[in-house]
């Protein structure tokens, strides 16, 4: 019994603690984006809003921001397109070389992104491709596409085959099936891949610097500036995209609940 | 194979379109991970083997067989390969015994409460959302020289007054092992979100003291979760560069296998070492995938 009781606490003592730890850095960046920039860089100088209202005066963070956000929008765009076919035909057609192409897909997810940015960068190399925001797109559509093949690969599972049957013996034409169907199904999905597959790829640093040359991305950015300290407009920027990335997970999460609820009570 | 054949000649009889479908679908990403992977892959095979252009300058290789290369970089390196993959197994495991624990509340205990399990998910992806290297920096402001943890092991003489809490091993094995915490911790519970609990119940039943319940039912049940969570966690980190480098919390003395890497490829432009370093590091992955994935048994990770 008294082992019990103990166990009743310890765990949930234990798991609230682990979360602060999670949260120390978060909280230390989210703090240091209200530092004052204009003594020194390193440490606590004062309160100020002043990185918030105008984070462009730091011209060069904003410059890699928007190369960041140009270079996921475009991956993430392609890569959800081609993870959504592969993961399609992966579940709905049988053929063969079947486990092939699944081997050929889980590779990138066992490859260190060390590897795989050595590798495209030798390539780019021997080819005599120039680096550049082109060979930086290539790169994150490659490592971000079997994120998206898996996620979408989950979604399909939980999809009844039935439904698209029912379609089919309606008479309705393959093309009719999957837009009215399949797609608006998948859609949950799909949007979880893309999300990811941006998210990925706007905080990619290993596989960038292998391919981006002299363009400079959020991450890249932040690397070069963690030598002397990180200007505190670099500390907006991480605080922004954490609020916005939080805020949309959480309307996803509450979306669903209620989608649930009402289901339920229709039932 | 032929029962593959078998079946699919049974579903294009029954959907002739599909089988012209499944092409379309499947060929656009295949030629692309044909183009930027399988290729990448031969071209770091055939660098690792270049040889330097006689009397060329920095950077200038020309195409050759120089197995020699390998040998090369093992001796020069042989330091940081292995530290590499004892950081990453101290890490992983340090990762495994933090990560369970939570996984194991949120999936089993937290169970009837979905709201809540789903925002303690979002608690724990939550440093994902947080760019990776203002996450490291955080930390190496955290463990700075003149930061109030370094004052008070100072203070309480726990620390010498000229050591650093930087660019030790301790600190940097503490940084992945923080950097890689969702990768074990989200498979775990994936996992144990299936675990039936009337086998725990079973085991009660059965007077069986708790820690005897989780040693004989739940922990070899989870065993598919600790292989993927320990596999999402330790190839990452046996590739990761950033959190060892000397701008974030190591020093020369913690470099690991990816700064290498990134000195010989980006720095000193020695593409056939980097490259050698790169085809050694993903053999030893496969291997090591393939051994410990036939070993537990859990075939299909995906």
């Amino acid at each position: 019994m008294n082992r019990f009781s103990l166990g009743k606490y310890l765990l949930p003592t234990y798991t609230v603690l682990a979360f602060v730890f999670l949260m120390i850095p978060i909280a230390y960046t989210f703090v240091f984006s209200f530092n004052d920039p204009f003594k020194n860089t390193t440490g606590w100088q004062g309160f100020t809003f002043d990185n918030w209202t105008g984070v462009c005066n730091n011209i060069d963070v904003c410059l890699a921001f928007g190369n960041s956000i140009l270079i996921a929008t475009i991956a993430t765009i392609v890569s959800t397109i081609l993870g959504t076919m592969l993961a399609i035909a992966l579940t709905r057609y049988e053929f063969r070389f079947r486990s092939a192409t699944n081997l050929l897909l889980f590779l990138p997810l066992a490859t260190p992104e060390i590897v795989m940015g050595a590798g495209l960068a030798a390539q780019f190399l021997n080819v005599g491709v120039p680096k550049g925001i082109g060979t930086v797109i290539i790169a994150h559509i490659l490592f971000t596409l079997s994120f998206v093949v898996v996620t979408v690969k989950a979604r399909i599972a939980t999809l009844d085959p039935k439904l698209e049957e029912a379609g089919r013996d309606l008479y309705a034409p393959p093309t009719q099936v999957f837009m009215k169907i399949t797609f608006p199904l998948l859609l949950p999905g799909i949007m979880a891949a893309a999300l990811l597959a941006f998210a990925l790829s706007f905080d990619d640093y290993i596989i960038t610097a292998f391919n981006s040359g002299t363009e400079v991305t959020f991450p890249k950015y932040v690397f070069a500036a963690a030598v002397r300290g990180i200007p505190p407009e670099a500390n907006v920027i991480g605080s922004a995209v954490f609020i916005l990335a939080i805020a949309l997970v959480l309307v996803f999460q509450i979306g669903g609940a209620m989608r649930a609820k009402s289901l339920a009570k229709k039932n | 194979m032929k029962q593959v054949a078998t079946r699919a000649k049974i579903s294009a009889a029954g959907q002739p379109r599909k089988s012209r479908i499944v092409l379309l679908l499947l060929l656009p990403g295949m030629i692309y991970l044909g183009l930027f992977f399988i290729t990448p892959f031969a071209s770091l095979i055939t660098t690792s083997l270049q040889a330097p252009v006689p009397g060329g300058g920095i950077g200038e290789y020309q195409p050759g067989f120089e197995p020699g290369n390998y040998a090369f970089v093992t001796g020069e390196y042989l330091e940081q390969i292995v530290r590499s993959f004892i950081y990453a197994t101290v890490a992983t495991l340090l990762a495994l015994a933090f990560s369970y624990p939570i996984a194991y509340f949120i999936a089993v205990k937290a169970r009837n409460y979905p709201i809540l399990q789903g925002l303690m998910l979002t608690l724990v992806i939550a440093p994902f959302f947080i760019s990776f290297l203002l996450r490291t920096f955080a930390w190496k402001e955290i463990f700075g020289q003149d930061s109030w943890i370094s004052n008070l092991l100072r203070d309480t003489s726990i620390m010498a007054s000229d050591e650093f809490l930087l660019g030790t091993p301790m600190v940097v094995i503490f940084g992945l092992t923080y950097n890689f915490i969702p990768f074990m911790t989200l498979p775990l519970y994936t996992n144990l979100e299936r675990l039936d609990t009337a086998l725990l119940e079973a085991g009660s039943d059965l007077y069986a003291k708790p820690a005897n319940t989780f040693w004989k039912v739940t922990f070899p049940l989870s065993i598919p979760g600790i292989t993927s969570g320990t596999l999402l966690t330790f190839i990452p980190i046996a590739g990761d560069y950033v959190t060892a480098s000397r701008s974030f919390l190591g020093s020369p003395n913690t470099a690991m296998l990816g700064n290498v890497i990134e000195s010989n490829f980006l720095r000193i432009q020695d593409y056939p070492s980097a490259s050698a370093l790169s085809v050694m590091l993903m053999a030893a992955i496969v291997v090591l995938v393939s051994v410990y994935i036939r070993r537990t048994g859990t075939e299909d990770l995906l």
